[in-house]
């Protein structure tokens, strides 16, 4: 079955998630394969690994070169299948691999030395982990018979990267090292996604071997859940029915399923008339400028989307984890709620928040078998209740919580991304979005809008500073054509700065766009209200001059002051053909809101007018 | 059901819940027997602050290459269901069986226990031995090696008696689990 599963995804190379099989259908297909047919023999191991990229569709790998990789380098030189994208630094060449992933749905890619190459990828990798992002990640390795004597550039790999992997892979022996390539892509994309790492000691690399192809490799022993139990489908739409004031609350898993899950979510949900919310990582599933979209959730949600979580008596949950920063103070956390939950891993129903009903499903299958049973049924939503539900849902839409004082001398941030997404809203292109971490982050959630999955790149799950523009780099490669933006901050983008050299080298016109408040703005916020007012270390002092920096990097620079000057700037930087920062001075003073302080409930998130009001009792 | 403290509103994280109370269960874990599979494990409980009591593992399926894993570990009704999906979860994990859970089961320990005494201790401690079929394995003037397998408790009892005795060197098992009746746990997730 692992073999069809591969052949469909390779004919619809789309944005599209690997299906497995059920057990029982894993186990017949899987019979024959133990003949073992070897497909070549006589490669070395280097040019295994090539042709195991190739037979698992890989066509760009995003890495950094080292004695140990060396052969692989030598390999990847001698062909034209697969293109290697020279990064700055490893943590970025993971970043770039799940940029590519998340903006293709397929396997993203990189290549890493042994040593320090290695243990600058492992911010990447738990990132991967946290959002459920597949990477395979090869890493080289001392030679077998080196490992365990401290040799030069050597570090316990497998055991650094056991607990922020999927799983991992030390290949010893080149027979196996096929096989665990196969395997290592299918982990990957399989089930929940996420990284893997395969380590791969130099003399591996060198020594001759049998190539076998994935079709002939046996992948039954991980083949996850992914279909229903109709039984629970059929009770969690009685359950959707009979609501007076239901909600749908989506997420990333949404997006990990594929442009088909997004197309049957928006039609349920507008077949439903219900509500629905989104967690940072779910943005896209469903357009945000609809009517029944009440915008993201949690510590910076829109005030509409907590109340409604606050007070629904149905809460449908499909692929989001009850993420401490969407569900504030637990114990009250939706308190009249029956919640069902669906996800594709087990171990996320009943982790933090106990549900009615957990479904052990991909989101794709138990979404199509929802709608099925919900038409079969002739269901409909009580109109009376929810009328009422909505009424009550446009009150709180009409406190208006995005609405920011603006300005004709200074740029408020906010104001920024609207002009931004003013323009895009102009462009013929694709357009990407990836962000940084910190308010500018927030504030691209709040203010930019999403309209189709895999669109929207950013930190969630790590909120990992530096993220951005690697990411930004791989969507590029993956999309040639389409406008990738990177918004940004200050501070964040300094983490991975060398990234511009990249985007040089491959020519990558990619944008930043800094909103440049010249602080640590996130960290600012939390001292200011929080802290007394005492700024520990959160000014960013000594910034270069972003303007002059792209200049020096080979790329174009532009600086924005005043709002009137935005357009022009904005316009500007759509056309130009290669990297560009845009430094966006903005409102160094301005904060984000709406804000759930942490320990307190939806129900008592402060808006930007009562900040003044914020509880500083406790400082 | 959640305390909060000073600290806890201040913190980024809010305030920790408070237990429900605490059990015990024993998990049957059947797992391939490739390098690093213990180490998954055991990296499992100790990231994610779960508690191991006993943890034995041997290959049970040479021809497979499959080991099974007895683990005791003791939490919260919630705390042992996240350990089982969280186990159910690594890949080279076949199957997790609650045991304690699913019908009755038997548990059992081996332990080695060096008592050196003299005198009336010495009749005493084989005395006592017979009493909990602990076999000798071992004797010299001025030793013994008791063998004995039972339960937990059993083990636990012994080895107090023979404390007083001159009880000064212990080697356990751990337990060793397999539910009673037909029902078998095997390979397949
Ligand atoms: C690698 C890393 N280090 C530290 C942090 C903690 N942190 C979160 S937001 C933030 C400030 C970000 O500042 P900036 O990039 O200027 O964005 P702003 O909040 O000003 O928009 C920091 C330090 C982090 N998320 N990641």
């Amino acid at each position: 079955m692992a073999t069809q599963t591969r052949t469909k995804a390779q004919a619809k190379p789309k944005i599209k998630l690997v299906k497995s099989a059920p057990a029982s259908k894993v186990q017949k297909a899987s019979a024959p394969i133990r003949q073992m047919v070897y497909d070549k023999k006589n490669l070395t191991g280097a040019e295994i690994i090539i042709q195991a990229l190739v037979d698992n569709g890989v066509d760009t790998i995003f890495g950094y070169p080292g004695g140990a990789v060396l052969p692989i380098y030598d390999a990847l030189f001698q062909q034209k299948k697969i293109k290697h994208v020279l990064v700055r630094h490893e943590q970025a060449a993971l970043h770039a691999a799940e940029g590519y992933a998340r903006s293709t749905g397929k396997v993203g890619c990189a290549l890493v030395t042994s040593g320090p190459g290695a243990t600058n990828a492992v911010t990447g990798l738990t990132d991967a982990l946290l959002d459920s992002i597949p990477v395979v990640c090869f890493s080289g390795q001392v030679p077998t018979f080196l490992i365990g004597t401290d040799a030069f550039q050597e570090a316990d790999t497998t055991g650094i990267t056991r607990q922020c992997t999927k799983q991992n892979y030390l290949v010893k022996d080149v027979k196996n090292l096929a096989k665990t390539i196969h395997e290592a892509f299918h982990v990957a994309k399989s089930g929940r996604p996420g990284p893997v790492v395969i380590d791969l000691p130099k003399d591996v690399q060198f020594a001759p071997g049998s190539y076998i192809s994935p079709e002939n490799t046996d992948l039954s022993r991980y083949q996850p859940r992914t279909q229903p139990d109709l039984s629970q489908i059929e009770l969690a739409v009685e359950m959707m029915a009979s609501a007076k004031r239901p909600v749908f609350y989506t997420g990333g898993g949404v997006i990990n399923s594929g442009t088909e899950a997004a197309r049957l979510l928006t039609e349920l949900v507008q077949m439903t008339g219900f509500p629905l919310t989104s967690t940072l990582m779910g943005l896209g599933a469903y357009p945000t400028r609809d009517r029944q979209h009440l915008g993201m959730l949690g510590m910076h949600g829109t005030y509409e989307a907590n109340w409604a979580m606050h007070d629904c008596d149905v809460m449908v949950n499909i692929g989001a984890r009850f993420d401490d920063r969407v569900t504030g103070r637990l114990d009250a956390f939706s308190p009249h709620s029956k919640k069902i939950h669906i996800d594709i891993d087990p171990s996320s129903i009943n982790k933090i928040v106990r549900v009615e009903l957990g479904i052990v499903s991909d989101s794709v299958e138990a979404l199509r078998a929802m709608i099925a049973v919900w038409k079969k049924r002739k269901y409909k939503a009580d109109a009376t209740a929810m009328k009422q539900w909505w009424a009550q849902i446009d009150k709180w839409r009409s406190v208006q919580c995005l609405s920011y004082k603006k300005s004709d001398t200074i740029i408020k941030p906010q104001f920024a991304l609207e002009r931004l997404q003013a323009a895009l809203d102009k462009e013929k292109r694709e357009v990407f979005v990836s962000t940084e971490v910190g308010q500018h982050q927030m504030w691209a959630a709040q203010f930019l809008k999403f309209e189709q999955p895999n669109h929207w790149m950013t930190s969630g799950g790590l909120g990992t500073m530096g993220y951005g523009l690697p990411a930004a780099i791989g969507v590029q490669m993956a999309h040639p054509n389409a406008l990738v933006v990177d918004v940004a901050g200050d501070a964040s983008i300094l983490m991975n700065i060398q990234e511009l050299s990249t985007a040089v080298q491959h020519k990558l016109p990619v944008k930043i766009f800094i909103l440049n408040n010249q602080w640590m703005g996130m960290v600012k916020q939390w001292q200011e209200l929080l802290h007394g007012e005492r700024y520990s270390s959160s000014y960013t002092e000594s910034l270069p001059d972003f303007v002059k920096l792209a200049d020096a990097y080979g790329g174009i620079g532009f600086r924005v002051e005043s709002p009137d000057d935005l357009d022009r700037v904005i316009k500007e930087m759509m056309k130009t053909d290669r990297v560009t920062i845009v430094d966006v001075c903005v409102d160094q003073k301005e904060n984000c809101f709406p804000m759930i302080p942490s320990g307190k409930a939806h129900n008592e998130m402060i808006l930007s007018a009562d900040a003044k009001k914020f509880d500083k009792t406790l400082v | 059901m959640v305390r909060q403290s000073q600290q806890d509103k201040k913190s980024v994280y809010g305030a920790a819940p408070v237990q429900d109370p605490v059990s015990s269960h024993t998990l049957a874990v059947i797992v391939d027997n490739e390098p690093g599979v213990l180490a998954r494990v055991i990296g499992l409980f100790s990231g994610r602050g779960y508690n191991i009591e006993s943890l034995t593992v041997a290959e049970t399926d040479q021809t497979k290459k499959q080991s099974r894993i007895t683990i005791v570990c003791s939490g919260t009704v919630h705390v042992i269901e996240q350990i089982h999906h969280q186990l159910g979860r690594l890949v080279p994990v076949h199957r997790v069986s609650n045991l304690t859970l699913e019908g009755t089961h038997i548990e059992r320990e081996l332990a080695l226990l060096k008592v050196c005494g003299v005198k009336d201790k010495r009749i005493e401690a084989l005395r006592i031995a017979d009493i909990f079929r602990a076999r000798v394995v071992d004797s010299t003037l001025g030793s013994f090696v008791f063998e004995i397998t039972g339960t937990t408790e059993k083990v636990d009892a012994f080895v107090d008696l023979m404390k007083p005795l001159g009880l000064c060197e212990i080697s356990r098992t751990g337990v060793a689990a397999i539910s009673r009746g037909k029902e078998i746990v095997c390979d397949g997730k």
